[in-house]
């Protein structure tokens, strides 16, 4: 089995906030990550899969093919966006890391059929990542 | 939904590997230029992982607020800026990366109670690098 890591960046949009919260409860659990008007980030996404490598190729998976469906599935939903308003996800779920991971394992999950997925990991920013591996 | 979150963070301090347990000449052969009388010191990096369910309310594993307060007030006010072998923890034992890591990582299991603890990892330099998660294995 080997492993293959593919970076991608993209830059959003988000802030944190609860209904279901007063705003006093919102400001102390957010803390700055409360303010409406949101805040943005750099994210870096580092999407694994692992496979055996094709005798015939030498690849686990065709890089370009892997490329296609992170642009396709992810880039183009959430790049340059506003995570609470643009991406269908976070209507309800609060965009957090943690969130923002499982959603995009689950947007690649039902369309990777070129390779066996490992785990993602997003960077919101150099000092914080999740990494998320499915349903554990 | 499990998911492991990753937080980095920076502290200075000084030491010197030497062992009671070696003669002058083990101890300058084992640890080289460690083993200067007058110490040296690194920036250290650390990286502290915890794992567990994703809160539905929060989207959160734990509020890193509190996480950050736990780190600096248990971790970065104790060992930075301070020189490690005059701290307890190194009374009994050489301050490697090695014996500070699983120090880190003991500390933070008793003190920070809002999430599982899955691994510490401490960067020495931008050359070596050293995890503990608590005598388990470490999931890659």
């Amino acid at each position: 089995m080997v492993y293959l890591t593919r970076k991608c960046e993209f830059s959003a949009s988000h802030y944190y906030h609860n209904p279901e919260f007063s705003p006093e409860e919102n400001r102390r659990i957010f803390g700055k990550c409360n303010n409406p008007n949101g805040h943005g980030h750099n994210y870096t996404l580092e999407l694994t899969v692992k496979g055996r490598v094709d005798p015939r190729s030498g690849f686990v998976v065709d890089l370009k093919d892997l490329k296609e469906v992170l642009n396709r599935e992810v880039l183009e939903a959430l790049d340059h966006r506003f995570l609470n308003k643009e991406v269908p996800e976070f209507a309800q779920a609060i965009p957090t890391t943690e969130n923002l991971a499982v959603a995009i394992w689950n947007r690649l999950a039902g369309k990777m059929k070129i390779a066996q997925m490992h785990r993602v990991r997003v960077y919101e920013t150099p000092d914080l990542f999740v990494d998320y591996y499915g349903e554990e | 939904m499990k998911a492991h979150l990753t937080r980095r963070y920076w502290f200075s301090a000084s030491h010197r590997l030497h062992s009671d347990a070696f003669s002058a000449e083990e101890n300058r052969a084992t640890y080289g230029k460690c083993n200067n009388p007058h110490g040296h010191g690194h920036n250290y990096a650390l990286e502290v992982t915890v794992a567990g369910q994703v809160e539905p309310r929060t989207g959160m594993i734990c509020n890193l607020l509190d996480l950050d307060a736990a780190v600096e007030r248990h971790i970065l006010e104790r060992f930075g800026h301070e020189n490690l072998n005059l701290l307890p923890e190194f009374s009994g034992q050489v301050p490697t990366t090695e014996n500070l890591c699983r120090s880190i990582f003991e500390i933070l299991q008793r003190e920070f109670r809002a999430a599982h603890l899955e691994k510490v990892r401490l960067e020495e330099t931008m050359l070596n690098s050293f995890e503990y998660a608590g005598g388990e294995e470490i999931r890659r």
